[in-house]
């Protein structure tokens, strides 16, 4: 855009595109407008946000500047389009004008954590919110969660059954007010309320809610809380006895619980957290971040992430939560006690018995929680979407960051009209989707999803280019969907392990709300190649319904292609695919149980060229729950199979020599989860894991203790066929007593054989290029490592960083696979 | 046995043994036929053929199972089944002794369940063409008036019954077959369940699913019921009939029972009115002693076989397209 032809202009149309409506836009447009002395108007289209400005040419030229560098916290602006027909102008003043009709393609925004405004309001007691639950502002308070449809207006959001009293109504029309079409906007005279329910589900009236159930959770008790996107099981952390009981009602016997403290004041003793961290904990997405535990977190929080490295935690989300903390602290003016540490540690699970999806609906947790909690939180506002906890962790010992200078999306693209044609698209630079957190500053360091959902959704991947609409399906656990429109990825939130019905109607649900949301008519359906996942079923069914083609992608190569989507990278790359197990491709003689591959990976196709030797799995999943039963596959391979059965204390471990020698009920696996369980089991660590991934986190738990030791010389061999052999590795591991130093020297060896492989695969396909996919790739003291010697070896090294890079992120890689496999004709 | 200068003689020997063995007064007609008074009520007709390896295994071999398993699929309808028919794939060089003692157990059968074998046929084929001896059957029966057993007639609320326990078949099989030393030896629960099914039939007529879980087991007969009904099935772990010996050998092998097959077990689906009298009787006979009441049926647009499990939660039972495939990522 020449600085001429802006000068010279009396009258603009500009076209603002991204997440930018149910945000605080127009009142913001309307305040720079003013504060510009320019004339005009502003509206919100089915294309994002419809401006005519009208003034001095310097004015506007200030405007077109300012508008994208001061937007409101939550908006994510893609693109600044400066329409080519001028506007007839002659405004005099500027107003906030009636929304306009169009195609509806904008962004739904996610749900945000309350605002530092709505937070000093709520602890103002002369404030008419004062310890209001329900307070919210164009800055914060819930989005995705509450939507119905678009466009994103009161009627479509479960507020609608709220009609606002005359003083909420004259901040929700006024422009200047920062409630101005704030869509959920309440107050205690004409919004939702708190109601206490007890243990049979009666409302126990004449109580002060906040009051009540924070008594209960100090004496113990077990609260169902109902938070942004479902409920929560909540007790008090620091309480042995508590934190026991919930275990045994939720049937959950050692698997880690997130924890909420006040604010990042109150971190300390409990986890080490730097700046960084801090701003990742504080932002609006308010996500779960793992942060390295102190020494002495296990006994201050007996049971709650026992023997593990690391601890999940948050700071509250929603006012409901600020106000239990609030009311523990002696109900204080003001927000300043937040910056100073509180005692109160609230563990916050999902409440999601049997591994159903999260329980959102009030008589749906009277029901189901029944027998879990001890008292209800309860609320009148509906959960429309349900979304679960994002769970986060800092890349902290990652030397490089990413790239700074990302591309930006072009805008949507949509056909546009002779008399609309682009003069110039002023692209704003936005921080990339998902790639930091809207409040972190440039230079933090990158972050991983393990979980990704509440906040994050249905905020949109930028990929590197358009194509066709694509629904991606998933795998099996830890599931999500993902769809393609245009140059946009948008994940679903997290919907969990596809083994039980209500997941598999979750998915159901989840996929047809966002198709309808975000009005995409997919032209491919992906899924994976297993034949008996739900998924995989959801997708045959969907497409024959709709006339529509399949495409299976194969599990690593959708894990690859999940970062080179992710990444914007084309052309072929290295992919080292760290996984459990995943159904290889047809004709692969070991059996095609994969999940330790080295692939040369390209949008559309994959080429193995190598796999970690396989072990067998002896009784299939079965070695996945039981560690040890991996151990005993390796000593098998060692030659020393008759150690099993005196080295391993389990009723089966008598025939599993014979079992193993048999061969026909272990099948063989390269999968590298599975070489981490029989180190880990080799070691008498969690010899049955009593969940997913244990005996891999409680291994990296004693390495991160121990801290790094030299690598095993001759710990592996790499064949000429591209098969990375550590079994003398496991030789050596299964004489060592001591279980940390073993695994120490598992990781770094471990780490110095695949940076040794990569060469080797490098130096046959000449591509410097590598994406590390699969769920091992959470093990950071194994990544770090990893990444450092590929990077000290000149490779460029991509990790999953805006999608989880387990089976949580897998739906991206397979749509993208798709929409290329489509793009050429494959399909 | 041999094909070819010996071959004629051969098969005399087999005929010989088939007639000895089988003998009854249709196959004594001689005809390539059998002449049959017509039976009153309905014909049911089914047929089945044989493949299993071992032959041989603790509690039966395929000759047995091969007359089990066409009577049962007859007796899966309601029908009371009346007349067999065998016909033997046999290998080259299978040995003679092995195929007089199939014959004898598949004979005495028959007998015992009072279904004759009416008619047969031998093929020999060359070495390496098969797998020792196929057998194929084929049996006739007949249903009476009034009774409407179906595999989509179960519906929402009705009871689902199991006449036993689970899975002993295919860890008898298995036990043998890897060579896995178990300290109990589990036998095959092979038999022919007519007379259990006239038992049951006998206190409701109006018995809604028969089914006998045989290869796939018990989940995968209920996901072919619940598909052919249209309807949801929720049963029970806590309430599913096993073995220990059983429980143990899947626990060893990573293989869920549910999936584990069965060959003298059915499953029965009835209105919930009647399901303690269906299960009474069928406890009262000797083939359905460890019967058990494991579930209901729902209403379920998706049709899902779910399993409240002994913690709580409930999974999913599905359907597999073949083996049970590693799945945990
Ligand atoms: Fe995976
Ligand atoms: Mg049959
Ligand atoms: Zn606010
Ligand atoms: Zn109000």
């Amino acid at each position: 855009m020449s600085e001429r032809a802006v000068g010279k202009a009396s009258a603009l149309r500009l076209r603002v595109r991204g997440q930018v409506q149910g945000v605080g836009f127009r009142p913001y447009v309307f305040r720079l407008a003013g504060e510009l002395g320019l004339a005009g108007w502003v509206r919100n289209d089915g294309e994002g946000v419809d401006i005519a400005i009208d003034g001095a040419g310097p004015a506007i030229a200030r405007f077109i500047e300012r508008l994208p560098a001061e937007a409101p916290p939550l908006a994510r602006i893609a693109a600044v389009e400066v329409l080519a027909q001028a506007d007839e102008g002659g405004y005099r003043d500027f107003r906030i004008v009636a929304s306009g009709g169009g195609a509806l393609r904008t962004e739904v925004a996610p749900d945000a954590g309350i605002c530092a405004d709505c937070l000093e309001e709520l602890f103002a007691s002369g404030n008419r919110r004062y310890r209001y639950a329900f307070i919210n502002c164009t800055q914060c308070g819930p989005r995705y969660s509450i939507l119905r449809g678009l466009p994103y207006d009161r009627p479509q959001t479960s507020m609608a059954a709220f009609a606002q009293c005359p003083e909420c109504l004259g901040e929700y029309t006024a422009p200047a007010n920062r409630r101005f079409h704030a869509e959920p906007n309440a107050c205690a005279h004409c919004g939702p309320q708190l109601a206490l329910h007890d243990s049979d589900g009666r409302l126990l009236a004449g109580v002060d809610v906040v009051a009540d159930a924070l008594a209960r959770l100090l004496r113990g008790e077990i609260v169902a809380i109902k938070g942004a996107g479902g409920f929560h099981l909540a007790c008090d952390a620091r309480n042995a006895a508590a934190v026991a009981r919930l275990r045994l009602r939720k049937q959950r016997e050692e698997k880690p619980f997130a924890v909420m403290f006040a604010g990042t004041a109150s971190l300390a003793g409990f986890a080490a957290a730097d700046a960084a961290a801090h701003r990742l904990l504080e932002s609006p997405e308010r996500p779960v971040v793992l942060l390295r535990k102190s020494a002495d977190c296990d006994a201050a929080l007996p049971g709650v992430a026992p023997g593990l490295a690391w601890l999940g935690a948050m700071l509250p989300s929603t006012p409901l939560h600020y106000l239990l903390f609030h009311e523990a602290a002696g109900r204080p003016a003001g927000s300043d006690w937040l910056a100073t540490a509180q005692p109160l540690v609230l563990l916050m699970t999902s409440a999601n018995p049997g591994g159903e999806p999260l329980v959102t609906g009030n008589d749906e947790a009277l029901t189901r929680l029944r027998g879990i909690a001890d008292v209800f939180v309860l609320h009148d506002r509906d959960i429309v979407a349900r979304c679960d906890d994002s769970v986060l962790r800092l890349i902290a010992e990652s030397p490089s960051p990413v790239p700074s200078a990302i591309p930006l999306p072009a805008p949507v693209p949509t056909p546009v009209p002779a008399e609309m044609s682009v003069l110039a698209s002023a692209q704003v630079p936005s921080p990339a989707p998902g790639a930091a957190p809207s409040s972190a500053t440039a230079g933090d360091p990158p972050f991983q999803f393990i979980r990704r959902a509440r906040g994050y959704t249905p905020q949109a991947i930028a990929l590197a280019g358009g194509g066709t609409a694509v629904l991606a399906c998933g795998a099996y656990l830890k599931n999500s969907l993902c769809l393609l429109r245009g140059e946009q990825a948008f994940m679903s939130p997290h919907i969990g392990d596809l083994d039980n019905a209500a997941s598999c109607v979750a998915l159901d649900a989840a996929a047809m709300h966002l198709l309808d949301l975000l009005r995409i008519e997919p032209a491919v359906v992906a899924h994976d190649l297993h034949p008996d996942f739900y998924s995989s079923r959801f997708a045959a069914g969907f497409a024959a319904q709709r006339g529509l083609p399949c495409c299976a992608v194969q599990h690593h190569h959708a894990h690859i292609a999940a970062v080179m989507a992710e990444h914007r990278l084309s052309g072929e790359v290295l992919g080292l695919a760290l996984d459990g197990v995943g159904l290889g491709s047809e004709g692969d003689e070991a059996g095609g149980q994969w999940g330790g591959e080295l692939l040369r990976v390209s949008a559309r196709n994959f080429a193995r060229l190598g796999h970690l030797r396989p072990l067998p799995l002896p009784g299939g999943d079965r070695a996945a729950r039981e560690p040890w039963r991996m151990a005993a596959a390796a000593l098998h391979a060692l030659g020393r199979g008759d150690e099993i059965a005196g080295r391993f204390d389990r009723p089966a471990a008598a025939l599993l020599g014979q079992l193993l020698d048999d061969g026909r009920h272990a099948p063989l696996s390269s999968s590298c989860g599975r070489l981490f369980d029989a180190a880990a089991g080799l070691a008498g660590v969690s010899s049955v894991a009593s969940f997913e991934g244990q005996a891999a986190m409680l291994y990296e738990g004693l390495a991160e203790a121990h801290g790094a030791v030299p690598v095993l010389a001759d710990g592996y061999r790499i064949g000429s066929d591209g098969v990375l052999d550590l079994l003398p590795l496991l030789a050596q591991l299964a004489d060592e007593p001591r279980p940390g130093f073993a695994a120490a020297l598992f990781h770094v060896t471990l780490a110095a054989a695949l940076a040794d492989w990569i060469e080797f695969a490098a130096a046959q396909s000449g591509l410097r290029r590598v994406a590390l996919g699969g769920g091992c790739c959470l093990n950071r003291f194994l990544l770090s490592r990893l990444r450092a010697q590929l990077e000290q070896r000149g490779f460029a090294v991509f990790e999953a960083q805006q999608v989880p890079p387990n089976d949580g992120g897998l739906s991206l890689g397979q749509a993208w696979v798709a929409r290329h496999r489509l793009l050429a004709g494959e399909i | 046995m041999t094909h070819g200068s010996g071959g004629r003689a051969m098969a005399q020997l087999i005929d010989e043994l088939f007639a000895t063995s089988f003998d009854n007064e249709w196959l004594r007609q001689g005809n390539d036929g059998a002449l049959l008074p017509t039976a009153p009520g309905r014909l049911v007709m089914a047929t089945d053929a044989h493949v299993v390896s071992p032959l041989f295994f603790p509690g039966g071999d395929i000759g047995c199972l091969a007359v089990h398993g066409t009577i049962n699929d007859v007796a899966m309808l309601g029908a009371t089944p009346l007349y067999l028919a065998a016909s033997f794939i046999l290998e080259e060089g299978f040995p003679l002794a092995d195929l007089a003692r199939i014959v004898a157990s598949m004979a005495s059968a028959a007998r015992d369940a009072g279904v004759p074998v009416v008619t047969g046929d031998t093929k020999v084929v060359e070495r390496g063409h098969g797998d020792g001896v196929f057998i194929t059957t084929t049996g006739v029966g007949s249903v009476a008036d009034g009774v409407r057993v179906s595999g989509d007639r179960a519906r929402p609320g009705d009871a689902i019954l199991v006449s036993g326990t689970l899975g002993d078949h295919g860890v008898a099989i298995m036990s043998l077959r890897e060579n896995l030393g178990f300290a109990t030896v589990v036998e095959s629960d092979t038999a022919a369940l007519h007379g259990l099914v006239a038992a049951l039939l006998a206190v409701e007529p109006d018995l809604h699913v028969l089914r006998d879980p045989t290869r796939g087991g018990l989940a995968t007969t209920l996901n072919e019921i619940a598909r052919q009904s249209g309807v949801g099935m929720l049963i029970e772990e806590a309430r599913l009939p096993l073995r220990e010996a059983v429980s143990a050998a899947c626990e060893l092998l990573g293989l869920d029972p549910l999936y584990v097959a069965n060959e003298g077990k059915l499953i029965c689906i009835c209105a919930a009115a009647s399901a303690d009298a269906v299960l009474a009787a069928m406890r009262a006979h000797p083939l359905g002693r460890d019967a058990a009441r494991i579930g209901t049926v729902i209403d379920d647009a998706q049709h899902f076989v779910q399993m409240e499990t002994a913690f709580g939660g409930r999974r999913i039972v599905d359907w597999l397209n073949g083996e049970q495939l590693p799945r945990i990522c």
